[in-house]
C-alpha cells in the first residue's frame, strides 16, 4: 500500500526573493525599466562622487589659514573661524550667554508645556508662559538701562539668531491680524468684507521684496519723524504685514472646514459673535488649520533671507560678506553651502513635524 | 432709551461708521505727514522724473536703450525683461516638473527615489540663497571667451553669458506669420467640425495630423515658396569678447535655473498629487468598458488629475514671476533692480516708484488669477442640476 508522501515546496525562483528579487521587481522589472535604472545610476554617478569629494574627502578642516587651505575643494576651517558671525552676527563676543541662554529658556519652556499634559492648570500655565515670554526674549537680547544689562543696538544683531528672531515675531505677531483678516472676510458686513478682501488680496499680489522696500523706504514718510525707525523693527514691519495675509488666507480655509452646524447651533444657544468665535468657532478652525499654519511658517523661515536685501545680516548675508574679507578671499561657496546646510536641516525638521501633525490631527475615519 | 442698540442691523451700522472712521482718520494723518514729510526733506512729487535722463548704464536689454535714455524707458527695460525671465522661466519649470512629477510615481526604486531627493533638496531652501549658489556657480566653473564650451560653433558659454543665433527677418517674412495665424484658425475650425461629427454620429477622428498640417506645413511652405526670408546672425569670437546673436547674461543664466528648479519641486508634487487623486476605481472602470488604454489615460484620467493639479500649477507660475524680483540680488535688470533700486535711489521719489512697481506686479497676478478662474469654470464638474 503506497502512502502518500508529502513532496517538500521547492523554494521560490531566485528573481522572486531575497536581494536578488527585489532588485528584479523594483529595477529590471522590463527592457524599459532596466534603461531607466541604468540613466538614475549614470546621474548618480556624475553628481554623488564629485560632490563627496568637494565636500569631505578632499576638503580641508584644519588649515588656519586661507593660503594654507586647499582650493581644489571645500575649506571648512573657514567655517570653523567664523562661526560665531554666522551664528550671531556682529553680537559683542562677550554677550553670547543671552542668545544662549534665550535659546535655553525656550527649550525649557517648551518642556514645561509638555510635562502639563492633562494637568487641569496647563492652558494657564501655558498662556502666561506665553505672555511673559516676548518680555524675556526682548530684555535678553537688546537689553535695557534700567536693569542692568547691556544695550544692544539691533544693527548688531545678524546671523541665524536674527533669522529666528524675525520669523518668530513675525509669525507671533501676525497671527492676530491674520485672524482679525480672516474674520473680516467672512464677515455679512460689506464695508468690512471689503477692506479685508483688498488688504489680503492687494499683499498677496506683491512681492515681498518690494513690501520690503515699501517698509524701509516708503513707510518712515507716513510718520512724523521724531519717532526713529529702527531699521530691523521696519523688515519686522514689513514681514508682518506680509505673513499676516498669508495665515488669514490658512485661517479663512480652517473657517470654512467648520461644518455650518457648528455656527447654527452656537447662535441657536444664545452666544454673541465674540462668544460664539472664541468658544465654539476658533478653537476648531485653528485645529484644523494647524499644519497648514506651521507650513506657512516654513514659507516665512525660507523668506526672512529676503531680508539681507534691506541691508540686515542674516547667514546668507554673512556668507556673502565673504568676498570683501581679505583674509579668506574666494571661499563664497563654502559660506553659501553652510548656510544651505543649515537652512536645509532646520526646515526638514519643521516640514516632517508638520507632517506628523497632519496625521495626528486627521481625525477622519 | 439704548434698546435700539440691542437691533443687529444698527450695530452693523454703527461698527462699519467706526471703521470707517478709524480709517479715513489714519489715512488722512498719513497724508498729511507724507505732506510734511516731503516739503521738510525737499522731495520732489509727482511723474516728471519719467521724462527725464537717466544716465546710468544697463548691461541687458530687448528694446533700445542709452544712457541717454529717460526714465520711462528704464521702466520699460526692467519690465520687459522681468517678462522674459518670467516666460522663460515657467516653460522651464513646467518641463523639468512634469519631469520630476512623473518620475516621482515611477515604479523604479531609484527613479522614484532620486525625484524624491531633488523635490525635498530644492525645495526647501530658501530661493535666495539658490540664486546666490548658481550665480557664484557659474562665476566660478564657466571658462573664459577665448576657451568658451561651444556647440555646432553656432552657441557658445563662457563667463559673459550664452550667446544663441539671432535669426533676423527679411522682408516678406510677415507673410509667414499671417500664414501661422490662418494655419491655427484653421486647426480651430477643423476641430470644432470634427467634435460636431463626433456628437452626431459617435465616430471619434483623430485630428492631430490636420493640426500639424495646418500649424507647420502651411507656414513652411510659405516660408520656402517666397524664398525662406530669414538668416541668422552667428556670434563670433572678435578680440576678446562676442559679437552678434542674442546673448544672455550668466545672471539671466542663474536666475532662470534657479527659478525653474525651485518652482519645479510644487509643480511636481502639484503633478503627483493630481495624478494620485483620481480613484484607481476609475482606471479599472474605463477599461472593464472597453477603452484603450490611451483612451483611458486621455478621456478618463488626465480630465480629472488636471482638475487638481492645474490650480497650484497656475499659482507656481505667478510665485515664479513675483520670485524673479529677487534678480536684484544678483544684478540681473529686473523691474526691481533697475526702477525700484537703482532710479529711486537717482530721484528718491519712493511712493512713485514703488507704486509704478506695485501696480505691474498686482496687474500680473490679476491676470494671472483671471486665467485660473476662467480655467477652473471650464474644468468644473458639470453636474445634472446645474
Amino acid at each position: 500500500m503506497s502512502t502518500f508522501k508529502l513532496k517538500t515546496a521547492k523554494p521560490a525562483p531566485l528573481s522572486q526573493v531575497g536581494v536578488t528579487g527585489w532588485l528584479m521587481q523594483n529595477l529590471f522589472s522590463s527592457k524599459l525599466n532596466t534603461a531607466f535604472s541604468f540613466i538614475a545610476i549614470y546621474l548618480l554617478y556624475l553628481i554623488i562622487p564629485p560632490l563627496l569629494d568637494w565636500m569631505i574627502f578632499s576638503a580641508d578642516f584644519t588649515s588656519a589659514t586661507n593660503n594654507e587651505c586647499t582650493r581644489e575643494a571645500a575649506c571648512w576651517s573657514y567655517i570653523g573661524f567664523k562661526i560665531n558671525l554666522f551664528m550671531y552676527g556682529m553680537y559683542p563676543s562677550e554677550e553670547y550667554w543671552r542668545p544662549n541662554l534665550l535659546l535655553i529658556i525656550t527649550v525649557a519652556f517648551g518642556i514645561i508645556a509638555r510635562l502639563l499634559k492633562g494637568n487641569r492648570y496647563k492652558n494657564k500655565v501655558i498662556l502666561s508662559l506665553f505672555f511673559i515670554y516676548p518680555f524675556i526674549a526682548f530684555f535678553l537680547l537688546y537689553g535695557s538701562e534700567t536693569l542692568g544689562i547691556a544695550v544692544v543696538e539691533t544693527h548688531r544683531w545678524g546671523g541665524l539668531m536674527l533669522t529666528i528672531v524675525v520669523a518668530s515675531v513675525g509669525i507671533v505677531a501676525s497671527f492676530p491680524i491674520g485672524i482679525a483678516l480672516a474674520l473680516g472676510r467672512q464677515s455679512t458686513m460689506k464695508i468690512i468684507k471689503f477692506l479685508s478682501v483688498f488688504c489680503i488680496e492687494f499683499i498677496r499680489g506683491i512681492p515681498l521684496i518690494i513690501i520690503l522696500f515699501m517698509a524701509s523706504v516708503m513707510l518712515p514718510l507716513f510718520f512724523i519723524s521724531d519717532i526713529d525707525f529702527d531699521k530691523l523693527l521696519r523688515a519686522l514691519i514689513g514681514i508682518t504685514m506680509f505673513q499676516s495675509v498669508y495665515i488669514a488666507e490658512v485661517i479663512r480655509g480652517g473657517l470654512q472646514a467648520v461644518p455650518k452646524g457648528q455656527y447654527e447651533a452656537a447662535d441657536a444657544a444664545g452666544l454673541n459673535f465674540v462668544q460664539k468665535m472664541a468658544l465654539v468657532i476658533l478653537p476648531q478652525a485653528l485645529k484644523i488649520s494647524i499644519p497648514n499654519i506651521v507650513g506657512s511658517f516654513i514659507a516665512l523661515f525660507k523668506d526672512t533671507t529676503l531680508v539681507l536685501i534691506i541691508g540686515l545680516f542674516d547667514m546668507l548675508a554673512i556668507a556673502k560678506l565673504a568676498t570683501s574679507d581679505a583674509d579668506w578671499l574666494g571661499r563664497k561657496t563654502e559660506g553659501i553651502v553652510f548656510v544651505a546646510i543649515v537652512i536645509w536641516v532646520i526646515l526638514f525638521l519643521m516640514s516632517q513635524y508638520s507632517k506628523t501633525l497632519e496625521k495626528r490631527f486627521n481625525t477622519e475615519h | 432709551m439704548f434698546d435700539f442698540l440691542n437691533n443687529n442691523k444698527v450695530r452693523f451700522i454703527l461698527f462699519q461708521l467706526i471703521v470707517i472712521a478709524i480709517v479715513l482718520y489714519i489715512g488722512y494723518n498719513a497724508i498729511n505727514n507724507l505732506g510734511f514729510n516731503i516739503e521738510r526733506l525737499g522731495i520732489r512729487s509727482g511723474f516728471d522724473f519719467l521724462d527725464t535722463r537717466a544716465g546710468f548704464g544697463i548691461s541687458e536689454y530687448f528694446i533700445d536703450y542709452t544712457i541717454d535714455s529717460s526714465n520711462l524707458q528704464v521702466f520699460y527695460v526692467g519690465l520687459i525683461n522681468t517678462l522674459v525671465v518670467s516666460v522663460i522661466g515657467i516653460i522651464l519649470a513646467s518641463i523639468l516638473g512634469l519631469i520630476i512629477g512623473i518620475a516621482r510615481l515611477s515604479k523604479n526604486y531609484l527613479i522614484s527615489r532620486l525625484a524624491n531627493a531633488y523635490i525635498e533638496l530644492f525645495r526647501n531652501i530658501p530661493i535666495l540663497l539658490q540664486i546666490l549658489f548658481w550665480y557664484n556657480l557659474a562665476l566660478s566653473v564657466l571658462p573664459s571667451p577665448r576657451n568658451s564650451m561651444a556647440l555646432f560653433d553656432a552657441i557658445f558659454l563662457n563667463l559673459r553669458g550664452i550667446y544663441l543665433p539671432k535669426p533676423i527677418a527679411e522682408d516678406g517674412f510677415i507673410w509667414v506669420f499671417v500664414a501661422l495665424i490662418v494655419g491655427i484658425v484653421a486647426m480651430f475650425i477643423n476641430k470644432r467640425r470634427f467634435a460636431k461629427k463626433r456628437d452626431e454620429t459617435g465616430i471619434r477622428t483623430n485630428t492631430i495630423g490636420y493640426s500639424l498640417l495646418f500649424v507647420i506645413a502651411l507656414p513652411s511652405v510659405v516660408y520656402f515658396a517666397i524664398g525662406a526670408p530669414m538668416h541668422f546672425d552667428y556670434p563670433s569670437l572678435q578680440g576678446f569678447n562676442f559679437k552678434g546673436g542674442i546673448a544672455f547674461s550668466p545672471e539671466f543664466l542663474a536666475l532662470v535655473l534657479a527659478l525653474s528648479i525651485y518652482a519645479a519641486t510644487y509643480i511636481a508634487e502639484a503633478i503627483r498629487s493630481g495624478i494620485e487623486s483620481v480613484d484607481q476605481g476609475q482606471t479599472e472602470a474605463a477599461l472593464a468598458m472597453g477603452l484603450s488604454y490611451t483612451q483611458t489615460l486621455k478621456l478618463v484620467l488626465l480630465p480629472q488629475a488636471f482638475r487638481v493639479a492645474i490650480p497650484p500649477i497656475i499659482n507656481q507660475y505667478l510665485n515664479l514671476t513675483k520670485n524673479s524680483s529677487l534678480a536684484a540680488a544678483i544684478g540681473y535688470a529686473d523691474l526691481v533692480g533697475v526702477f525700484a533700486g537703482t532710479v529711486l535711489n537717482q530721484v528718491g521719489q519712493a511712493i512713485e516708484v514703488l507704486l509704478m512697481t506695485m501696480a505691474v506686479y498686482l496687474t500680473i497676478s490679476l491676470i494671472i488669477s483671471l486665467i485660473l478662474n476662467i480655467v477652473n469654470h471650464r474644468m468644473r464638474i458639470i453636474g445634472l442640476n446645474p
